[in-house]
């Protein structure tokens, strides 16, 4: 798992969820453990876009459950 | 547990709050009121104001949003939400309840915003110009729909009685208490927090209300630019803010040992029906709101001591205004005194009726009229008194606060002490 984008994930969830950093762990889920409901994922998954300069497709973002998830989701992504 | 009160059909005010060009609550704007103070200055929340023929507005001083929800909303909510969170926030500290599961059944609410979100329509359709629709916020239509101050005060206080919103442009606030008056009247709830917010001063609400050359041009003199009944006046300024006021059943308020402002009596509303922007020149809507409103409250036009005037300073609505009084009240327009405080405040469109109301309850309370500032060479009947300039003291049983609106809407709202 890349640090760098674990770090990058990490700073735009704190600021898109108002969460602490120290709760951005790769376990956490976004909407169990960081509070986020359905809208907010929508907004965060639209700032990894822009943060990554990637397109996450509506279908793909089921996928994306955890900060891991995430971080392996584009991981992939910026590797392709 | 305990049982509240049968409805006694009768409403009285127990909390009120509000966001104001004169500042957030109303410990710090009512002195300035009665001071005489504008709030009108250079629109600071805007670039390129050159391009703008009106240049100056009443903008909320020092609001910060995080005072009132947490960052994240604070970063996305429109400021019409903002206001009305906060307004309606400051308005149930004030009425000082204990929000019980029973109570919280009982209790609804109705804040109404003359447009809604209208900086969030503006910053996102920006994404369609850009051909970029799907980089459009989730948040975007939740927090840019006119009802959203209703939703989010009742989901952040959990209180689940009647909840709607009314839109009638600048008589929003005063249709929204009205109408919480006769939900309570009618038994429909036991309390309600009922008011209006508005956020316009961002580039599209300034450009619209430009073009309908409702506005003042008056750009080098912000502090002299709202005028109302003056011979000089050329156009209203424009306002945010939010005010909010609780209601709540008598018996109810009794019961419980409640500070009570005062006893709303009476609720008149109708239509001119003949313009979209120009009100009917022998104020013929207004009357009928007027008289509706103490027909309702079983009072002589003679009972009332003061009337908050629509009065935005506009050339065309202000004499329309005085020359309904006059019909309305006949002789005893006379002895009765009409202010306008947009004078200082501006106009907040769909808030004014609310902040305006929250003006005269204040008044009633203090025995003291607010004045019209800027009132040199008067345009109206001089045997009217305008409260020119400066608050005058004066007992006051009855007061009555007007509210028109584009689209004809006429409100008119009479409240006594309680």
């Amino acid at each position: 798992m890349s640090t760098d984008i674990f770090e990058r994930v990490k700073k735009v969830t704190v600021e898109e969820l108002d969460v602490k950093a120290e709760e951005v762990v790769t376990e956490a889920s976004f909407t169990e453990d960081l509070g986020a409901d359905s809208l907010d994922v929508v907004e965060l998954v639209m700032a990894f876009e822009d943060e990554f300069g990637i397109e996450i497709p509506d279908e793909e973002v089921g996928e994306i459950k955890t900060v891991g998830n995430a971080v392996d989701y584009i991981s992939k992504k910026v590797a392709g | 547990m305990s049982v509240l009160p049968e409805p006694s059909g009768r409403v009285v005010v127990t909390g009120v709050g509000a966001v104001t060009p004169l500042g957030t609550g109303v410990d710090v704007f009512w002195p300035k009121v009665i001071a005489g103070e504008s709030g009108i200055r250079r629109i600071q929340q805007m670039e390129n104001l050159e391009l703008y023929s009106c240049q100056i507005a009443g903008e909320i001083p020092d609001f910060e949003p995080s005072d009132w929800v947490d960052k994240k909303d604070a970063r996305r909510m429109d400021p019409f939400l903002l206001y009305a969170i906060a307004a309606a926030t400051m308005a149930l500290q004030d009425a000082n309840v204990t929000l019980t599961d029973e109570l919280k059944d009982e209790f609804g609410v109705l804040i109404g915003s003359g447009i809604g979100g209208l900086k969030s329509m503006y910053e996102q359709t920006k994404f369609i110009h850009d051909l970029k629709p799907d980089r459009v916020s989730p948040f975007f239509v939740p927090y840019m729909i006119a009802d959203m101050a209703s939703g989010l005060v009742s989901i952040m206080n959990d209180l689940r009685g009647p909840n709607h919103a009314i839109v009638s442009a600048c008589s929003t606030g005063a249709n929204a208490i009205g109408d919480a008056y006769e939900i309570i009247k009618r038994g429909d709830a036991r309390m309600m927090i009922a008011g209006g917010s508005e956020a316009p001063v961002n580039p599209i609400g300034v450009a619209g209300f430009c073009a309908c050359r409702a506005m003042t041009s008056r750009n080098d003199e912000p502090t002299r630019a709202s005028r109302p009944f003056d011979r000089d006046r050329d156009g209203f300024v424009m306002g945010e803010g939010a005010g909010t006021l609780v209601l709540e059943d008598r018996d109810h308020a009794l019961a419980r040992g409640a500070k009570i402002y005062c006893e709303i009596v009476g609720y008149g509303f109708s239509a001119d029906a003949y313009h979209i922007t120009s009100p009917h020149p022998e104020g013929r809507g207004a009357a009928k709101s007027m008289n509706m409103a103490l027909r309702k409250a079983g009072i002589e036009p003679t009972a009332i001591d003061y009337i908050n005037a629509h009065g935005t300073s506009t050339p065309v609505g202000d004499p329309m205004e005085i020359e309904a009084v006059k019909k309305v009240f006949g002789e005893h327009a006379y002895k009765l005194a009409v202010s306008s405080t947009k004078s200082m405040h501006g106009h907040t469109l769909g808030a004014a009726g609310a902040i305006e109301s929250l003006i005269c309850i204040l008044a009633m309370r203090d025995g003291i009229m607010p004045p019209t500032i800027n009132l040199e060479n008067q345009d109206t009947d001089l045997g009217i008194n305008h409260v020119p300039n400066v608050a005058q003291k004066r007992e006051l049983n009855y007061v009555l606060n007007n509210s028109f609106g584009f689209g004809g809407h006429n409100v008119s709202l009479i409240m006594t002490k309680g």
